[in-house]
């Protein structure tokens, strides 16, 4: 059970986290791999905090990550990502987008948004890397692939068949908009290649 | 090949395969995507209900008529359906029939989170439990079977676990089912006492054979590893079971968890040191056990309450915890909120602003009970907003009425609040019930129902019309409203509470998620007119934030409505501009 690979996508109800871990899963099955998929439908999806489990070994029983077992974390907002650290695993790694979205009990003045959660996070996680996603898909054509591009980077840290990304991306996503996710997919490849 | 799929996903695949003709459903998360995956299977008519009850009668027609049928709901659902589900317990069926019950431990989405294995206790009936999607597919054709076999309607039990989770699935061909002959047999299709005291004969004789059946079916297995500990479990336990003990363990896994196979039970017992059994909720099997005198250690270690994981089953069975450092201080929590630009809006902020006792029901707009729209008093189940709304008037007077108002959504209206609006006629009462339409069911993702005028396929079939109806019950005050329109609601609503007879006011306005284009123009602040008294943040508007009390607007979320410009204080200070 030691090639099982966990990986933890994590948001706000509405970021396109069901899509990203949509096409994850298929480049996982692509690669021949067992491959359970967790997620969450229903109430949570207006607004609130909602996470996708992609799992993929060669047998996967549960379907949900064990807390302290995730080997990577992708957080498509920051308050997500410092929500979700004790799921990884030490020696995990993280990716962040640096998006803010302030919760009703925030904008309410009831709580208050943690200051510096990339630095937090670094503290027990020093590679995490963090990333102004929606800046690169507008350059790519549209914010709305931040999804994406937050997908290419953890494509870089994944060893998973190079083929198979292009194929599950055009599987998944609408035609009208495959090429500028195409293109995010690349710039996010990028960013995690001049990262290694 | 293997390809993956929804539990959900799978349990339509079964449908498919299994040659089931007819299905029906009422939508509620996590059960939805059962019936919408049948759809792509052009052999089966599918029809959205307007309530589980329906559902099942239409699938109970289906088998009697001859053929496989199959009725999918969520786990409270069930309680809606009890009725017709524990008489055709007794008739028993022609075509097989699969109930599908879709609960949901841990309340993902729920008001409740009861076990419904008990509901095959009480009535009478196998239940069956898959533990992935290729279980929930193989085990439908098994149910199908065994209803066939045992002349029994199978309820179907899933958790939020399987029904939303994808796994690898290998698919088969379609068995397709004669329509078997329709023959009157009013001895056993109705259930008049005398036929009845017959049929509950029957039952009985029905549980022994099960009882049998259940020792030997390949649905339920031992697989032995260490015999030092032994669980038995079923569904998405067993899952987390493997995963926290691997091999260390024997496992009785439990396809089907009611009737119990007694001897397998205790051949697996008196062969492990010790017994444990793993079960999300109550102790249905444990209880059972128990009372067998099969001793076994379960919810002395594990809640009643919530779901369980791998991480408390390593725990308490081996002694070994997963090592996590959690967080020094608790982030702040992400409730759920009405999109920008939603229709229910603007009606909290008027009753809110109204001081009104507000009963609630169950859809996207139960959100208004949250901080700072906080203006939902009640929420028990489908239907309820306006029995309750009756029930305040009788017990605290009518001025009381004057200062209530039941909410509900057109689907849940539809559903059983029907029932509920004619009982206040009926008895005098003055209740004001306001019905939010947004033209779908949009909480479990968007379905049809009979108010919309299109069938589950989109076609195009009679649309329910909602005043004619409220009318037909003798309600004479009947408005409508746009919600976007403050001042006119107010108004109404105003006009309405005090009205000394029912009224219903129909705030009508689509969805926002359905309508793909926002509203033309964009909201902008002008912060040399803002005066900081955070108002517009009453809306509960997740667009608006503040920055050092002056209101903000984030324009990628904003969907341009113009609520908080209508309530805002001061003229102009927040404008829509571009139209």
């Amino acid at each position: 059970m030691n090639d099982l690979k966990n990986i933890l996508i994590v948001g706000v109800g509405g970021q396109g986290t069901l899509l990203a871990s949509k096409v994850l899963a298929k480049v996982a099955v692509m690669a021949g791999y067992d491959v359970k998929v967790s997620e969450v439908h229903g109430m949570a999806q207006r607004g609130g905090s909602v996470v996708t489990q992609v799992r993929y070994g060669s047998r996967v029983f549960s379907p949900l990550i064990p807390k302290g077992e995730a080997d990577v974390i992708v957080a498509f907002e920051q308050l997500e990502a410092l929500r979700w650290m004790p799921y990884l695993r030490p020696g995990g790694r993280v990716i962040v987008n640096d998006q803010i979205i302030e919760p009703m009990p925030v904008i309410l003045g009831a709580a208050s948004y943690p200051d510096s959660i990339p630095e937090r996070i670094r503290e027990s996680c020093p590679g995490t890397l963090v990333v102004s996603a929606q800046g690169i898909a507008r350059n790519c054509g549209s914010e709305r692939s931040a999804n994406i591009v937050l997908l290419g980077i953890l494509a870089g840290t994944l060893e998973l068949p190079e083929t198979g990304w292009d194929t599950a991306l055009a599987q998944s996503v609408p035609p009208a908009t495959l090429e500028v996710n195409r293109a995010a997919f690349r710039a996010g490849r990028e960013v995690a290649a001049q990262r290694n | 090949m293997k390809e993956l799929m929804l539990g959900n996903a799978a349990i339509a695949r079964g449908a498919y395969e299994a040659g089931v003709k007819v299905a029906a459903a009422y939508p509620g998360t996590p059960s939805t995507e059962i019936l919408e995956n049948i759809t792509r299977y052009p052999e089966i008519h599918a029809e959205w209900a307007p309530n589980e009850k329906v559902a099942l009668e239409v699938a109970v027609g289906a088998s009697i008529g001859g053929a496989r049928a199959l009725a999918a709901m969520k786990h409270v659902g069930v309680n809606v359906a009890a009725d017709p589900l524990f008489t055709f317990a007794y008739t028993g069926v022609n075509g097989g029939l699969v109930l599908i019950t879709a609960d949901d431990p841990g309340m993902h989405s729920s008001q409740n989170e009861q076990d419904n294995r008990y509901f095959g206790r009480f009535a009478k009936i196998p239940v069956v439990e898959p533990s992935d999607s290729q279980e929930a597919l193989g085990f439908i054709l098994e149910a199908f079977e065994i209803s066939e076999r045992f002349d029994t309607p199978v309820l179907f039990r899933v958790t939020t676990r399987l029904a939303h989770a994808q796994s690898l699935v290998e698919t088969g061909e379609r068995l397709e089912q004669e329509v078997k002959p329709y023959i009157k047999d009013v001895a056993k299709y109705v259930m008049m006492p005398a036929m009845a005291r017959q049929r509950h004969l029957k039952v009985e004789e029905r549980m022994k054979a099960l009882s049998s059946f259940v020792e030997n079916t390949p649905l339920n297995r031992i697989e032995w590893g260490s015999k030092a500990v032994g669980v038995i479990t079923s569904g998405i336990p067993y899952q987390y079971v493997r995963e926290a003990l691997g091999t260390d363990v024997s496992i009785l896994k439990l396809g089907v968890v009611y009737p119990l196979p007694w001897n397998m039970i205790r051949k697996f017992a008196a062969e492990v040191d010790r017994l444990y059994v793993v079960e999300e909720l109550e102790p249905f099997l444990e209880e059972q056990m128990r009372a067998s005198g099969v001793n076994v250690t379960g919810k002395e270690l594990f809640p009643k309450v919530g779901e369980l994981g791998p991480e408390i089953i390593r725990d308490k069975i081996a002694g070994k915890p997963y090592s996590v450092a959690d967080l020094e201080a608790a982030p702040p929590v992400r409730p759920p909120v009405m999109c920008p630009g939603c229709p229910h809006r603007g009606i909290y902020y008027i009753l809110s602003k109204l001081k009104l006792t507000v009963t609630g029901d169950i859809g996207c707009y139960t959100l208004g009970a949250l901080a700072p729209l906080s203006s939902i008093d009640s929420c028990i189940c489908m239907g309820a907003s306006i029995g309750t709304a009756h029930g305040l008037e009788k017990a605290r007077g009518a001025e009381f009425a004057r200062k209530t108002v039941a909410v509900i959504g057109d689907s849940t209206f539809v559903h059983s609040g029907i029932t509920g609006l004619v009982n206040v006629v009926y008895n005098r009462g003055t209740s004001t019930v306001m019905i939010l339409d947004n033209s779908t069911t949009a909480m479990t993702g968007h379905q049809d129902h009979p108010a919309t005028g299109k069938t589950i396929g989109r076609e195009p079939t009679h649309r329910l019309d909602l005043e004619a109806l409220i009318r037909a019950t003798g309600v004479e005050r009947v408005s409508v409203v746009d919600p976007f329109d403050l001042e006119k609601v107010e108004e109404v609503v105003r006009a309405e509470i005090e009205a000394n007879e029912p009224s219903v006011i129909i705030a009508r306005r689509p969805c926002a998620l359905l309508v793909r284009q926002p509203a033309a123009g964009q909201m902008v602040v002008d912060p040399a007119l803002c005066s900081g008294c955070k108002r517009c943040g009453k809306l509960g508007c997740p667009g608006i934030s503040f920055d050092r009390d002056l209101a903000r607007i984030n324009n990628s979320l904003c969907n341009s409505c113009g609520l908080c410009a209508q309530v805002c204080r001061v003229h102009h200070a927040i404008q829509k501009v571009g139209e």
